[in-house]
């Protein structure tokens, strides 16, 4: 039963991506393969009249909306607290959350970026009793989670992560073949040969070395990472002048000629049309390529979908997946007058009858926390999904090796490591005046 | 008011009685003073505490979700020794200057045009108007397709139509053509208020004085120099003050376009001060670099004042 249920409600939710209202599919059926441990829930009783606020990042693709405004009713049908949930843009989420935290007033949850609770660590209620209960009942926590949502170096939960975002190899298999290669090389000698054979037959690799606030710091960061070098060391230095370093630039400078041009001016949606529009044979994004192919009814792009395949990012000399993923994190702050309210709703938020089918109809938009939720059966109605299940399994984040602090992300705002690759690719600086160039302007908020 | 007569003629002599409300309201200062309150509001509110505040956190160390303590002058000694920062300024200033000569050149030849008499002149002058009128990001999204490496409808004419070219160009790919490409849509969006500026001067500018010059038997050149360009100076220094004020504090066009890319040869203060203030979420330091374009703002202003359009009228005289 289970197999045919699940596939049944992927394939409509998927078909249905892009209208507005999308009915409440296969959410029995979605949850029901959800591995679980048999763990007493903590038992959050909700203060009466309690009545909640919730701000969270606009929506992803539709039914992350639509889902999560059934499941938050649901909730409110349930226990009969009134929620009220906000959708704002990405770019007004970090103001907000500020605002929010310092004045001691607005929405009692916030579904923040990453490295907020680490910023408002003190105005957060612990949440080490529910995110101990998830854990326990659903096969524990991936790495980043632990990383973004514990106080650095302690197991006190600061906030409840609820999804994150990140990125994979995304390539055209038959261009590949044609290349001689059955899979990408994960070493970086034999990547640059598949890159020159790409070229040379007319499918370049493209990545983003422009200013683009997700592909460019991801391209960057892979390159860092899976050269084994960091920006900063475990204390938070600046470890960026490294030998390491100098050879993720020497690999950039060795890449770049095989690279499609224009790459230096690409921001986040330039990869997807260059891929869409068969430019490129390669690059590095979420799931969102795939589906705007698989969903167009243009049989062209139809073709190019039943031709894309993805991997996660080449390892390298890295051990883990050298990549890492856009974290949301729930947090209750302690101006909130319903702090049970509050947890009971986030409990009810994460577990399997509601989690399942939101995540089931993300599509792999979002990817789990919680490890169970990588084996729900949906993961497997489409193969090629697959190297998004695991994105949070990685001990990659924003400025590595350092504590997460309110400067982690900044590094990555001003394009510092973009920057740095880009002047060596394009021969505008030697590795060795870049390195020093983009470790100093990194330590104007990092330790230097 | 009673009146008493005394010898005859009537005189007002003020009520004693009057409260000290009414006096108040009598006296003349106090009454300027309360017109003007409204006034002194809206620009306290409005004005006064935004600069103010924008000139404070510049003095401070403040962050996103962290409420800064005061650190003097620290974030401009930091900005100083910032060659990202000392770039920006640089672009800054070239930008407004080339911008601004291109957008006054093709401006003034085209209010010339269309002060000569055309068919469908008045459709053909709201055409014109239409860069300007059309929001500004809608624009920059137009020539961020335009300059795309992939999908440029520029080097698709030249590779596809015409083969004069074997490869796209790459107009954003590295920093001179990044930043002449920027400026050249700059002066795209900024010719139609130069021009319909000017064109409202030049229709100001009384046919006889060109009949006379005629009869004389001036050259069109000497006509132009000695008529049009003495009488089109003060809406010249007018528009000239606006247009650069507009140009220095651009934004959506880069942020759009490029986002001070490649390696940040195109950031303009603008979009470095926000940059480095909302996604970096050092609100002192962005601060400090918009606080910095304050100095800049003042010189160029007073520039085109005093050198371009210092007349007399300015000061409430007559021109000669």
């Amino acid at each position: 039963m289970t197999g045919l249920t699940r596939r049944g409600a992927l394939a409509s939710g998927a078909a249905l991506i892009g209208s507005s209202a999308i009915p409440l599919i296969g959410a029995r059926a979605a949850d029901l393969d959800v591995p679980t441990k048999d763990v007493a829930p903590p038992n959050f009783k909700p203060e009466s009249g309690a009545s909640l606020r919730v701000l969270r990042p606009a929506k992803f693709v539709d039914p992350d909306e639509v889902y999560f405004r059934a499941n938050t009713k649901k909730f409110t049908e349930q226990t009969g607290i009134e929620v009220r949930v906000d959708f704002v843009g990405w770019e007004d989420l970090r103001p907000q959350t500020a605002v929010a935290a310092n004045t001691g007033a607005g929405p009692d949850i916030i579904i923040g970026w990453g490295s907020d609770p680490q910023i408002y660590a003190d105005k957060l209620i612990p949440m080490n009793d529910l995110a101990d209960y998830l854990g326990a009942k659903y096969g524990g926590w991936h790495e980043l989670a632990l990383l973004y949502s514990r106080r650095w170096h302690s197991k006190d939960w600061l906030a409840i992560p609820m999804g994150g975002s990140g990125g994979a190899s995304v390539y055209r298999k038959s261009w590949m073949n044609e290349a001689g290669f059955d899979r990408i090389p994960d070493d970086h000698a034999n990547f640059l040969k598949m890159a020159e054979k790409l070229h040379k037959n007319g499918h370049p690799v493209g990545f983003a070395l422009g200013h683009a606030v997700g592909d460019g710091n991801g391209f960057a960061n892979w390159m860092l990472w899976s050269h084994g070098a960091a920006l900063t060391d475990e204390a938070g230095k600046v470890s960026l002048d490294s030998k390491e370093t100098i050879a993720a630039l020497k690999f950039a400078k060795e890449l770049y000629p095989f690279m499609v041009p224009g790459t230096l001016s690409w921001g986040d949606p330039s990869n997807n049309k260059a891929f869409v529009s068969g430019d490129i044979s390669l690059t590095f994004n979420g799931v969102s390529i795939y589906f705007a192919l698989k969903n167009s009814p243009d049989p062209k792009l139809q073709a190019i979908a039943a031709d894309t395949y993805h991997q996660l990012e080449p390892f390298g000399t890295a051990k883990r997946p050298p990549q890492t993923a856009l974290v949301v994190n729930a947090m209750a702050f302690k101006h909130t007058k319903y702090p049970n309210a509050a947890k009971e709703y986030l409990r009810f938020m994460m577990e399997a009858p509601q989690y399942a089918p939101w995540l089931a109809n993300c599509l792999g938009y979002w990817s789990n926390p919680l490890k169970a939720y990588g084996k729900m059966a949906f993961w497997d109605g489409d193969p090629k999904l697959k190297p998004y299940i695991d994105v949070m399994d990685t001990p990659y984040y924003d400025a590595y090796r350092g504590p997460i602090t309110a400067q982690s992300s900044t590094v990555a705002a001003n394009y510092t490591l973009v920057d740095m690759f880009a002047s060596v690719a394009t021969g505008n600086a030697t590795p060795e005046a870049a390195v020093k160039q983009a470790a100093k302007q990194a330590a104007r908020y990092l330790k230097g | 008011m009673d009146a008493t007569t005394i010898d005859g003629t009537v005189r007002f002599v003020p009520n004693r009685t009057q409260s000290w409300l009414g006096r108040l309201f009598d006296w003349k200062p106090f009454l300027v003073f309360l017109c003007m309150l409204p006034t002194i509001g809206l620009l306290v509110i409005f004005l006064t505490y935004p600069l103010g505040l924008g000139l404070w956190l510049s003095l401070t160390d403040t962050t996103i979700g962290h409420r800064g303590d005061y650190i003097g002058l620290e974030n401009f000694w930091s900005l100083y020794d910032d060659p990202v920062f000392w770039g920006a300024v640089w672009y800054t200033i070239f930008y407004t200057a080339v911008a601004t000569a291109g957008k006054f050149l093709l401006g003034l030849w085209l209010a010339l045009l269309l002060n000569h008499h055309l068919p469908f002149k008045a459709f053909i002058r709201a055409i014109v108007l239409l860069p300007w009128i059309v929001p500004t990001v809608l624009s920059s999204i137009a020539w961020w397709w335009i300059y795309d490496p992939q999908f440029s409808i520029i080097s698709y004419v030249f590779v596809n139509v015409l083969h004069l070219r074997d490869t796209y160009f790459d107009f954003l790919g590295a920093p001179w053509p990044a930043r002449w490409s920027l400026i050249v849509a700059n002066i795209w969006r900024g010719i139609p208020f130069v021009a319909i500026t000017l064109l409202a001067g030049l229709q100001t500018i009384s046919p006889s004085l060109y009949e006379a010059a005629l009869l004389d038997g001036a050259s069109s050149w000497q006509k132009f120099r000695r008529i049009t360009v003495p009488l089109l100076m003060p809406i010249l220094s007018v528009a000239l003050t606006l247009s650069v004020l507009f140009t220095f504090s651009d934004f959506q066009l880069v942020y759009a376009i490029t986002r001070g890319g490649p390696f940040n040869s195109t950031h303009l203060m603008a979009t470095l001060a926000f940059q480095r203030a909302i996604p970096g979420a050092q609100l002192g330091e962005g601060a400090a670099i918009a606080v910095a374009m304050i100095p800049f703002l003042i010189v160029a202003t007073l520039l085109c004042f005093f050198g371009v359009g210092r007349r007399k009228w300015q000061q409430g005289g007559d021109n000669d």
